[in-house]
């Protein structure tokens, strides 16, 4: 070929590539989310304290989720991960901020376009006993979701059923269809909750510590579950948990949630293995490693969690943080950026500008 | 509880059957001597009207029974919804209506019933609905508590989740587990109105005369008590007492049989 | 020991031997249901009921505690430490801090006065890193951590001997645990400590246990030092269960499913426990339980090795 077509061809193909990329618009943006719970407070007190007290579950949040990843919200607890969790797929509404699936607002859906986004994102619970109501069988849970959408026949809808049963794991599936929750075990019951996950083949799914409580030796069943499943529909999820060292495992890029606030988001190895900011180095080196010659270098910050009622002012992390300077208590850091992909919120990443 | 079924169908038997079984007409006057003792001829002894008790006490349920049933029937139907409801939908209703129903429910109820009573006037229907009104309270805050508490369930947000709709998770996933306790609260509530309608006749505020009715027999009883009379207001006492007795052990003995199977 | 329950008898505990050397920490673990709590509470004869000790001895620094009085039972505990589950439920609500000392020094030095008790609560509380002015606060003013840095404050409070941990970290946050276990290690050493470490956590143990007992089904099917397990391990099921662990520095090591799924101890499987899930099963596994064999510093309890 001579020099003409290869720069034709170079350029058709970057076309072709950056179009492809326009094309593919994250699924899921989140923009300034906040969510703050009233606290309950009795007349007197409101009375005296004057004005309402919040909970800051959420504290302004900003990320984008991509299609086909899984995408990783750490946190302990008071982080927020679980409101956050909840936002995205509308069980609970934002205070303020915006959030977008698939370029379209969510906030204020009506119940028709409610009903339709349902369908598209769904949600695996963290305690399987909890997330199946124990007077309905088990097949009837799961074809509970179908009912609700009209769709296929009741039939069609048995059949649709055992088949997910089967998919899960449950085999026989007709064994299974009318067993009780509390007849099965506990790995079992999480891939009922799964199962009803999945039925209306949903796009999006956020999984809320799924494998939390379950038993150690099936947790990697289920993720195996969720991994082919995954394959299967193309889905999209956000994997909520505290646990960095499955989050390592299974998830793509990673958020680590502090307070309601996010203190980094980066590829899985970026935020493993540099990771910036001081808590997320601190909750990397607290995890104990499954390796007796592994001497753990704990670098520990002072105190607990403080309440997310009246956080810390300034950069949530500073009364704990070893590194902390002047601007810390005073200024909130915003989101600077370590790569295309890798984002810190701490002031010492801040290189002024000169 | 079978003991409490067996007591209950029995006195619902003897009252149905009672034009059958009963020896005299229960509201017939001067069958027998006035006011004799219990002996042979009427083992129950009669009244000051010359009634005979034993009748009277075979007949005199039919009354109670029927205000206790159309009270209880009634309670559920307006105290069940409105409490689902209201607790559901939480904010402004929910506390509208606690306060409301708070309010009544600080009424000493026998004292409320009669207001309510001497406001309507007098008969069944009257007496039921005033009786309804106290109990409606009860079951209000029974199925709020229990709404309160399955809303806030998991599995209930996943029917949310799901895509469910108010409507629907009220119907398939609060009520079921709220029957248990509806249910329960019913049978002791059947006890309560029998004592209450009781009561109500006591005071004079209930039925006519003319009906064999247990509440009659207890207030001419009392008054003939001083008398010596004792046997016109024993029997008719000893059945309300036994009546109730039967319905709230029914009652116990549910509550046991629903709880337990959670348990295991 | 058993569980005698109305739909049968489930054996929680059986046939498990094992001895431990003065201020060595033992760690056992196993997934729920494995009967390591039961075994922890049978250690100082404190099983719920109805479970009762069917047969064996526990050897406590020379005595059998199985033929012990109750009351004399009583006098071992103060020498023994336990430490809870869950610290939000052990704890009484409506008592001070102080009072939960004072109660249970108390009932184990009969002749301590009630302000000694408090100024030993105190420096205790110190220790582990609380004001010691906190003495006076109930505990629900405490956090999660904190409650159970009290419930090792209790456990420690006679200074005994022996401490029997039974999953003392579960309930707590990441940061939380790592400042627990070092405290953990610190006692360790101050007070001579031989320490019972029951979890399902695999890097608690390797972090913090010199020997390893690995459960499963009621039957210790491993048992030996640490490192060599680690290395090592022979039974099926401790590979798996170390193979499933994640692990975060080496992520593609980690995360392996063991098929199947726990057994129900109403109905368990004939022979060796495992053999349902076990990769490695062959014909005498559904006949007859394995043995405890020694390989040379382990035990293990497979055909595998018969």
């Amino acid at each position: 070929m001579n020099l003409c077509c290869y720069i034709e061809s170079a350029n058709a193909w970057l076309a072709i590539y950056t179009t492809r990329l326009l094309m593919m618009p994250p699924l899921v943006e989140v923009k300034d989310v906040m969510k703050y719970f009233p606290v309950q407070k009795s007349f007197i007190e409101t009375l005296l304290s004057g004005k309402g007290e919040f909970v800051r579950a959420v504290d302004r949040i900003s990320f984008t989720i991509n299609r086909g990843e899984i995408f990783g919200l750490v946190g302990e607890s008071g982080s927020g991960k679980t409101t956050a969790g909840r936002l995205l797929i509308r069980l609970i509404d934002p205070t303020s901020g915006e959030i977008k699936f698939d370029g379209q607002n969510i906030e204020n859906l009506d119940e028709a376009e409610l009903q339709q986004f349902r369908r598209r994102a769904q949600i695996i619970f963290q305690d399987p006993a909890a997330a199946l109501n124990p007077r309905m069988t088990v097949g009837q849970a799961i074809k509970h979701a179908l009912d609700i959408h009209k769709i296929g026949s009741e039939t069609e809808r048995q059949e649709e059923v055992l088949r997910m049963l089967k998919r899960v794991g449950m085999t026989p599936p007709e064994n299974f269809y009318n067993k009780y929750p509390h007849q099965l075990s506990g790995g079992q019951r999480q891939r009922v909750v799964i199962g009803r996950a999945m039925i209306l083949q949903p796009e999006f799914v956020v999984a809320d510590e799924p494998i939390a409580m379950v038993d150690v030796s099936i947790r990697a069943q289920i993720l195996d579950l969720m991994l082919s499943l995954k394959q299967e529909l193309g889905l999209t999820y956000v994997f909520i948990t505290h646990d960095l060292a499955t989050a390592n495992y299974f998830c793509d890029r990673i958020a680590i949630m502090y307070l309601g606030k996010i203190a980094e988001v980066g590829l899985k190895n970026e935020v493993f293995k540099s990771p910036k900011h001081p808590y997320t180095v601190a909750l990397m080196s607290a995890i104990p490693v499954p390796d007796p010659k592994h001497k753990p270098e704990r670098l520990i910050p002072k105190g607990e969690i403080p309440s997310s009622i009246s956080p810390p002012p300034g950069c949530r992390f500073h009364p704990r943080c070893p590194y902390t300077f002047e601007r810390c208590p005073r200024e909130e850091p915003r989101m600077l950026r370590i790569s295309e992909t890798h984002y810190v919120a701490c002031h010492l990443f801040d290189k002024p500008v000169s | 509880m079978i003991v409490g079924a067996v007591i209950v169908t029995a006195i619902v038997l003897m009252t149905v059957l009672a034009s059958w079984i009963s020896p005299q007409d229960p509201v017939a006057i001067n069958v027998g001597p006035i006011l004799s003792p219990p002996s042979r001829e009427f083992p129950l002894g009669t009244n000051h009207l010359g009634q005979d008790m034993l009748s009277r006490v075979i007949a005199g349920g039919a009354m109670v029974m029927q205000v206790a049933v159309i009270s209880v029937v009634v309670c559920i139907l307006v105290g069940v919804p409105v409490g689902l409801l209201a607790s559901y939908a939480g904010g402004t209703s929910d506390k509208a209506t606690s306060l409301i129903m708070d309010s009544i429910y600080a009424f000493p109820g026998l004292v409320l019933a009669i207001a309510i009573a001497a406001m309507l006037g007098r008969g069944v229907v009257n007496m039921s609905l005033a009786i309804a009104v106290v109990y409606i309270p009860s079951y209000y805050r029974i199925v709020r508590s229990q709404v309160l508490t399955i809303k806030e369930l998991q599995y209930v947000e996943a029917a949310r989740a799901v895509g469910a709709k108010s409507r629907g998770i009220l119907f398939r996933c609060v009520l079921p587990n709220v029957v248990p306790s509806v249910v329960s609260v019913a049978t002791i509530n059947f006890a309560d109105a029998i004592l209450t309608a009781a009561g109500l006749t006591f005071v004079g505020l209930g039925l006519s005369v003319a009906v064999p009715d247990w509440g009659w027999d207890l207030t001419y009883g009392r008054r003939l008590l001083p008398a010596g009379a004792w046997w016109v207001i024993t029997f008719p006492g000893i059945m309300i007492v036994l009546l109730a007795l039967g319905f709230t052990l029914i009652g116990e003995g549910l509550s046991e049989l629903w709880s337990p199977r959670l348990e295991q | 020991m058993d569980y005698p329950t109305r739909i049968g008898n489930v054996r929680a505990v059986d046939h498990v031997s094992f001895s431990l050397q003065k201020g060595q920490t033992l760690g056992v673990v196993g997934e729920s249901g494995c009967g390591k709590s039961t075994l922890g509470f049978s250690v100082i004869r404190l099983v719920p009921s109805p479970g009762i000790i069917t047969e064996g001895s526990v050897i406590v620094d020379g005595t059998d505690i199985m033929r012990l009085s109750e009351k004399e039972m009583r006098r071992l505990r103060g020498h023994v430490g336990f430490i809870f589950q869950d610290p939000m439920t052990s704890l009484n609500p409506v008592k001070r801090i102080g009072d939960h000392f004072v109660e249970f020094i108390r009932a184990h030095e009969k002749n301590v006065s009630a302000e000694d008790t408090l100024e030993r609560a105190r420096k205790i509380l110190e220790s582990l890193g609380i004001l010691p002015e906190r003495v006076n606060d109930y505990p629900h003013q405490f956090s999660g951590g904190m409650r159970q840095r009290v419930m090792i404050g209790l456990g420690l409070a006679l200074k005994p001997k022996l401490l029997i941990a039974d999953e003392p970290t579960t309930s707590l946050d990441v940061i939380v645990e790592a400042q627990i276990l070092e405290l953990m290690n610190k006692l360790k050493k101050e007070y001579d400590l031989t320490l019972i470490l029951i979890t399902h956590n695999i890097g608690i143990i390797a972090e913090m246990a010199d020997t390893v007992a690995v459960m499963y089904a009621g039957r210790m099917v491993e048992f030996g030092p640490t490192t060599d397990i680690f290395e090592n391990p022979l039974h099926p099921y401790t590979k798996g269960l170390l193979e499933s662990a994640p692990n975060i520095k080496h992520p593609e090591r980690s995360m392996r499913a063991i098929p199947g799924s726990p057994p129900d101890l109403m109905n368990p499987p004939s022979g060796c426990k495992f053999h349902p899930r076990c990769p490695h099963a062959f014909e005498p596994c559904a006949l007859r339980e394995p043995l405890l064999l020694h390989r040379e510093r382990q035990r293990v309890a497979c055909h595998l090795y018969d």
